[in-house]
């Protein structure tokens, strides 16, 4: 098992005849993803390398069976995108789509958890979600992953990368690896994914990435306290982030003395998280983590 | 994008929010000028991004032509909590009856709006939270639904301002939604919104942060950016299409990914450096990009030693090191350069970067083993220079 995705998702790629869907679509698919499908209006009918392209995403699921959107359109047409996915009645919608305005991201996800409950987005902003010899949707390097039994969580793409790899170079394989993205208003949180994590038979321990901003981290640290039987390693990048700045993602701005990396660390350690002080150190943390078991 | 005091009035009155009348000014001679056409007394008010500035003596009441001059020169060029003061904004004086506070902003948690507004303005509203919280009306507002004329009268009502206010402040609320949410703003925040003594309700103050996601529905916004006081290492990069923060330490930072970049701003902290900058050099890593991340940091002569942390995965790690290697062809450093390349092909690309190795170029295979690396070079070509 994996969370969200595995090799029963069958792929609609939303943006499939831009150069970037191409290049992931294309590339995911040749990791053995299921892409079944690519939307464009002004395209419907033809192909990419044999991968039909629909006008909607309601006819590649009538079509095609496709079950999960993986949207990658420019930022102006991304909520109406996510919008069209549900209606056309995916469950599961990644979105990598960067600089959506946040007040688009604040009224998609009302309307999603409004009008459709039982649909999830990951994203916006966010690398994607990989479950290693199972299905890649996204931008994860899967190259460096190898099957197994680590689930991780991160707001950061490289950072999840290099935990991949941390892992995968201490022989810990990934159940699935989940990028949430760094923006204000995530579909998906770090609570979502350690229930799912907890939840998986296949996932015997997580490493969670979370950064500066917001208070997502501390959430994720009460549930972890309350909930979680499964160890967690922890990173928690910004801590040498300076107030008011923005770092590069829209969610990483440390406002007052909410959403330091400090309370983040606290909340997590005494939530029995192992917190790592580098991401080199994840790799030790979770070798530690499951011989402790 | 952060508004100054004035642009943010200036963007309240595309929205029919009342604000007191007034002018810019970026010199002694212009704001004389100005407050002679406003008409005495006068408001000169320092335009820094900064709390506080009352205190620091940056806002003064003038009666008169000598007066508005005196305070002008004081004022600008005044360093306040290390922001200079550049430009004021000359306004007509308020007769204030009574002083309010209202704002806007997305709950993060929550992932709705929140709204807030107190009877209790002029002060810093995080106190009057912590002192009064009863005084503090706050409410939710669903993002996929509307603010209604109701809703906007029930939470007016609720900060039992003073009678006379309640109508003016129930379409000033109204009108402050829509700069929040049609406008790409958050937070919009009025503090203090003043009743005056002729019984009219405005904004005294503008507080106002732009989305720059949304910039390419907003052509409007072109008149703030150049206003923007910005580092020049910022100005730089920004041109060159760099996601670049200036900080003061003598580690010159770049890396792959804005998450990767801060991590290894906390890595080099850790081992007892400190960070000249964040820079992210995002997904890709090609010889031009590269140059000119290396062309930004150069310009930075706090800049003892340079850290490029490079995480190969679509990117592949030979790629990086062969545009490293062309970037150090186009870029003449001053300081001595720490590469670490991990991910996809990292071996190969380790394997190009060694037939370049000196002691001005030094590669290593862990962040940690990088940072410790690049702080130690920055400690001694401080002792060493």
């Amino acid at each position: 098992m994996a969370i969200f995705a595995d090799e029963n998702s069958k792929v609609v790629v939303q943006g499939l005849t831009g150069s970037q869907g191409r290049f992931y679509g294309l590339r995911n698919r040749a990791y053995g993803t299921k892409v079944v499908a690519g939307t464009n209006p002004k395209k419907a009918g033809t192909d990419v390398e044999g991968i039909p392209v629909y006008a909607t995403v309601a006819e590649a699921v009538e079509k095609e069976g496709a079950n999960t959107a993986f949207i990658i359109v420019p930022a102006a047409g991304a909520a109406d995108a996510i919008l069209q996915a549900a209606e056309g009645g995916i469950p599961f919608i990644v979105c990598v789509t960067e600089h959506i305005p946040m007040h688009d991201q604040a009224r998609v996800y009302n309307v999603l958890k409004e009008q459709y409950p039982g649909v999830r987005l990951l994203g916006p902003n966010c690398a994607g979600i990989l479950s290693p010899g199972k299905c890649n949707i996204g931008f994860n390097p899967a190259e460096v992953s190898m099957p197994g039994h680590v689930g991780i969580v991160s707001r950061s793409g490289t950072l999840a990368y290099q935990s991949i790899y941390e892992m995968t170079q201490k022989g810990i394989g990934q159940s699935t690896a989940v990028g949430i993205g760094g923006d204000p208003v995530p579909g998906t949180s770090f609570i979502d994914c350690l229930q799912a994590f907890q939840a998986d038979p296949e996932t015997e321990a997580v490493v969670m990435i979370g950064e500066i901003g917001g208070t997502q981290e501390e959430e994720a640290a009460d549930y972890i306290k309350a909930e979680m039987t499964k160890p967690v390693v922890a990173y928690i990048a910004g801590v040498t982030a300076p107030p008011g700045k923005k770092m590069g993602h829209a969610g990483a701005i440390v406002s007052g003395n909410r959403g330091t990396a400090q309370a983040k660390i606290e909340a997590l350690r005494s939530a029995g998280a192992r917190v790592a002080l580098n991401p080199t150190q994840l790799g030790d943390l979770m070798v530690e983590a499951l011989a402790a078991r | 994008m952060d508004l100054f005091e004035y642009q943010g009035k200036q963007y309240f009155a595309r929205y029919d929010i009342p604000v007191p009348s007034g002018e810019v000014a970026n010199t002694v001679d212009e704001a004389v000028a100005a407050a002679d056409k406003i008409g005495y007394p006068v408001v000169i008010k320092a335009q820094v991004q900064v709390g506080g500035r009352g205190k620091a003596g940056g806002i003064q009441i003038a009666n008169n032509a000598a007066e508005a001059r005196k305070h002008a020169t004081n004022i600008l060029g005044m360093n306040i909590k290390g922001h200079i003061v550049l430009r004021l904004w000359v306004e007509s004086a308020s007769d204030i009856a009574e002083e309010y506070y209202v704002s806007f902003t997305l709950d993060r948690s929550a992932k709705q709006y929140l709204g807030m507004i107190s009877a209790k303005g002029g002060v810093e509203i995080e106190q009057v939270a912590k002192e009064d919280p009863a005084a503090l009306h706050i409410i939710h507002i669903d993002p996929a639904g509307d603010f209604t004329p109701e809703a906007a009268r029930a939470f007016v009502e609720a900060a039992h301002l003073n009678p006379k206010a309640v109508d003016s402040a129930i379409f000033l609320v109204e009108k402050l939604y829509n700069a929040f949410v049609e406008g790409d703003a958050d937070p919009v925040e009025i503090n203090p919104l003043i009743l005056s003594k002729d019984g009219r309700v405005y904004a005294l103050d503008a507080k106002v942060s732009l989305d720059d996601s949304a910039a390419f529905r907003h052509p409007e916004w072109a008149q703030f950016e150049s206003a923007e006081a910005v580092d020049e290492r910022e100005r730089l990069a920004k041109e060159k299409g760099l996601q670049y923060i200036g900080l003061d330490g003598s580690v010159g930072i770049i890396a792959n990914g804005a998450g990767l970049a801060m991590s290894t701003l906390d890595t080099v902290k850790q081992v007892g450096g400190s960070a000249a900058n964040f820079l992210d050099i995002g997904g890709g890593a090609n010889a031009e990009v590269v140059t000119n991340a290396l062309t930004v940091i150069n310009t930075d002569h706090n800049v003892k030693a340079i850290l490029i942390n490079i995480f190969g995965g679509i990117t592949r790690g030979d790629e990086v090191a062969r545009g490293i290697v062309e970037a150090l062809q186009n870029v003449d450093l001053h300081a001595p350069l720490v590469i670490r390349i991990d991910g996809t092909n990292s071996t190969e690309g380790r394997a190009i970067l060694k037939q370049y190795e000196s002691d001005r170029l030094i590669s290593a295979t862990t962040m940690l083993e990088a940072a410790q690396k690049a702080v130690a070079l920055a400690g001694a070509s401080v002792g060493g220079n």
